[in-house]
């Protein structure tokens, strides 16, 4: 799947914020958004990959791709559980 | 059903303390604190990667998903720790360590939770006797009361060897499958998590906190010694974390990165100090706090074209500059390893 094509709800730039700030702020605005909806995170923390697998996981959200773009990361989420 | 908040760091203790009390039916909301000290962070910020090539992970949000448990992160950055980092009524321990006034302090908002959840008690991975500072008995029992947690702090691999919380005396949690182990071994442990086919989990390594770290102790101490008012920045944090420090006077700290990521960062942290380059050879990017005098600029220069690539050259040129003003300072790198020592933080 292509996600770069999704139209997100909503964008969340994290860029210059560390891990955990980009989770963080990522689970307050997928609480914030409508089941189904998609967030895209933008972010630099290049251990975003492996921190947005494993809170989707955890939370049952879906994570529909991560594509990178030099330092910069985008993510997108579909709120699916209880996130 | 009992409810358990559990404050979940990813290593191996707390997961297993979590994978206990899931086997008993326990319903679980882990939360991970985020102190503003974190390894992880500071790796990640100067560029680290591990052995395998990969950035370092977040062990608490994968040790979450390996659980099938949401890990609520929980930024406890703000000023309100900063001070308890700076004023611990407990002292430190070895290094900028604060270790009880900040389980304190982190037991207390899991505490908070636990009342906001309605949840019935707050559980922890820690290990009788493991740390020398937190984890003695008497410790564990100052914690407990000074977070508001009496009756209410598990300790699941530990619990047969304190005594028992509310919720055993009632006989929600099984108390006889809850483990007594005690000490510095983890060979209980590792067993535990081969019967429980974990085997994803991290080396132990003094935790995930640098101000256990003996060198950002050092710094630690240096900057708080030197303040009439014990407080501490956020930035200030960052800044301790970063590069080689070198004491060159009472009000005058020279900071060297080591590497391209601690260059980055010290160069946006720049403003209202001295920045110091070597425009002609490749070498660090340094910054000086404070008013050198002109020996203390020569000591500087000399410190900074010894960590370039100038450094065989009998003089290195270092461009000083800040907010406007700018001066080129002609040296020899310093190449006195007793005064180098003498100076470093």
């Amino acid at each position: 799947m292509d996600a770069s094509n999704l139209r997100p709800a909503r964008t969340l730039d994290m860029s210059g914020s560390f891990c955990p700030v980009p989770i963080i702020e990522t689970a307050k605005a997928v609480r914030a958004l409508p089941l189904g909806e998609v967030l895209l995170v933008i972010g630099t923390d290049p251990g975003i990959e492996s921190d947005m697998a494993a809170w989707c996981r955890a939370t049952k959200n879906d994570l529909l791709g991560v594509a990178r773009d030099g330092r910069v990361l985008r993510a997108w989420v579909r709120k699916r559980g209880g996130g | 059903m009992v409810t358990a908040i559990g404050m979940i760091s990813g290593g191996l203790d707390s997961t297993l303390a979590l994978r206990l009390l899931l086997d008993q039916g326990v319903r679980v909301k882990a939360v991970n604190f985020y102190t503003g000290f974190c390894i992880t962070e500071t790796r990640r910020r100067l560029g680290g990667r591990t052995r395998d090539g990969e950035p370092p992970r977040n062990e608490a949000l994968r040790a979450g998903a390996d659980c099938g448990v949401e890990v609520e992160l929980v930024d406890l950055s703000g000023s309100g720790y900063l001070d308890v980092v700076a004023n611990p009524r407990h002292g430190y321990g070895a290094n900028a360590n604060p270790c009880i006034d900040c389980r304190i302090f982190m037991m207390s908002e899991a505490r908070r939770i636990m009342e906001r959840e309605g949840a019935d008690l707050v559980f922890t991975g820690e290990v009788l006797g493991q740390r020398p500072m937190s984890q003695r008995r008497p410790t564990l029992a100052l914690i407990e009361k000074e977070s508001g947690l009496s009756g209410r702090l598990l300790r699941p691999l530990s619990a047969r060897l304190l005594p028992p919380t509310i919720i055993e005396q009632e006989g929600r949690i099984d108390r006889s499958r809850l483990l007594g182990i005690s000490g510095r071994g983890r060979k209980d442990q590792i067993a535990l998590a081969a019967r429980l086919g974990i085997d994803d989990y991290p080396q132990p390594a003094g935790g995930c906190c640098f101000l256990t770290d003996e060198a950002f102790g050092r710094k630690f101490h240096d900057l708080m010694d030197r303040r009439a008012e014990r407080r501490i920045e956020r930035d200030e944090i960052i800044l301790l974390a970063t590069g080689r420090h070198f004491r060159l006077g009472e009000r005058v700290k020279l900071l060297v990165g080591r590497t391209e990521g601690e260059n980055a960062v010290l160069d946006r942290h720049a403003e209202g100090r001295w920045r110091l380059t070597t425009p002609e050879h490749l070498g660090p990017l340094a910054l000086v706090e404070g008013e050198p005098d002109p020996e203390q600029r020569r000591l500087a220069s000399g410190i900074v074209a010894r960590y370039g690539k100038g450094r065989a050259h009998p003089e290195v040129r270092v461009h000083w500059s800040r907010a406007g003003e700018e001066l080129t300072v002609a040296v020899a790198p310093l190449a006195d390893e007793g005064v180098l020592e003498r100076l470093r933080l």
